[in-house]
């Protein structure tokens, strides 16, 4: 990431570290696959040994993990309202995939999964559909409410469930378009001054040195940030689904 | 933009499929109930912790109550011997006061009429010396005193008195 010299694109670039093939479809160990592992491995290291003195007064790891179930679980039933609580699990591995994703992409010469759009599209894609099922399993048709605001007079209805359905339709597509356009953005942005680093070299470097350092703070935050997006959204929908018609 | 090579999409979905459903037995299986078991442990204690001192606090307050009420009563009964003892020392003195009233009246009317005997007696015997002294006197005046008639001058003089 650091390293000057080559297009800032270069860094999102997929390299096939154990070739794989299953029926004609290529399904290779990548730099993406291993740092999805890494994510997950760091997650459940973090949690795991965190719990592990399951003690009565909590350490520092085991606050962490526990503050992060607390939070999760508020956000749930602040944003998914009742009934959310069957889907804490997914939302709580929904948040943690993306964050540790997004933190382990800001190490140095690492690889960001969530910087693809395929992975955050696939992760959308999965809530979304997620999201229609369960909102037509536990309403029926009444799911359909959902495009009609209620308190609308008739004509203007004509205008408005167009514009529902297609804003409803759109929600995958900004949902993951978003995660991946600022882990995009952000790691080209790192790169692209790291270059000016290198390239107004020990004179006049130090002034982009200074704000590649200001900037990696922001993206951090940016990690959580989006993390936290991501999952609030899905929050959001799935409140939808379970009570459609407000 | 190494992001649209679309040849790199299947293995990029498996492998996100896979670690994403990994994490999520991961955390389905073990976190979350570990996490979740250790919060409800927590709350349980501190609901139990909470229940036992209110208890305790009841049982303090019934045992203030109680001594609170034993004081009072001890209160009373001291309140009522006091009385009492009151009541007795009134008594008792009321019947000293009486019995020396009862024997300095009765001392003063011996005394009254110890002293009506003597002036009687002494009225009595005032006669006899007044006699006398008329018979000294008529006899140094007169060189003789009629008894008779000196003691019929003294009583008329007697009389008058």
């Amino acid at each position: 990431m650091a390293a000057g010299g080559h297009s800032p694109l270069e860094q999102f670039e997929i390299k096939q570290l154990i070739p794989l093939n299953a029926g004609g479809v290529d399904i290779s160990f990548t730099n993406s696959a291993l740092w999805m592992v890494i994510a997950i491995a760091a997650a459940t290291l973090l949690l795991t040994m965190g719990m592990r003195g399951r003690a009565m007064v909590p350490g520092r790891l085991q606050s962490l993990a526990e503050l992060s179930y607390e939070f999760i679980a508020n956000m749930i039933r602040d944003n998914a309202g009742s009934g959310g609580k069957p889907y804490f699990p997914f939302l709580f591995t929904l948040f943690f995939f993306i964050l540790f994703c997004n933190l382990l992409g800001m190490i140095p010469y690492s690889f960001t999964p969530t910087s693809h759009i395929i992975v955050t599209f696939g992760m959308a894609l999965v809530v979304f559909i997620g999201v229609t099922i369960i909102g037509f399993a536990k309403n029926g048709l009444g799911f359909i409410r959902l495009f009609v605001p209620s308190g609308v007079p008739i004509p203007l209805l004509f205008i408005l469930v167009p514009i529902e359905i297609i804003s409803y339709f759109v929600r995958p597509i900004s949902l993951s378009l978003r995660l991946f356009a600022n882990m995009m953005a952000g790691h080209t942005m790192l790169k692209v001054f790291g270059g000016f680093v290198i390239s107004l070299g020990f004179v006049a470097g130090w002034a982009p040195l200074a704000f590649l350092v200001a900037l990696t703070g922001l993206e951090i935050g940016i990690a959580m940030l989006q993390a936290y997006v991501f999952t609030i959204l899905s929050c959001l929908y799935l409140h939808d689904a379970l009570h459609p018609g407000h | 933009m190494p992001q649209l090579a679309a040849e790199t999409f299947a293995s990029q979905l498996i492998w996100l499929a896979i670690t994403f459903v990994v994490l999520y037995l991961i955390m389905s299986r073990v976190v979350i109930p570990r996490i979740g078991g250790i919060l409800e442990d927590r709350e349980a204690r501190i609901r139990g912790d909470l229940d036992k001192a209110e208890e305790l606090k009841a049982d303090a307050d019934k045992a203030m109550a109680e001594y609170e009420s034993r004081l009072a009563a001890a209160r009373a009964s001291a309140q009522g011997i006091i009385g009492e003892m009151k009541a007795e020392m009134a008594a008792e003195t009321d019947k000293r006061r009486q019995e020396i009233d009862a024997d300095l009246s009765k001392r003063q009317a011996e005394a009254e009429s110890r002293i009506a005997e003597q002036r009687e007696s002494a009225l009595g015997s005032l006669d006899e010396v007044a006699k006398q002294a008329t018979a000294a006197v008529l006899e140094r005046l007169t060189g003789k005193a009629d008894q008779d008639r000196v003691a019929s001058a003294v009583g008329t003089v007697g009389e008058g008195r």
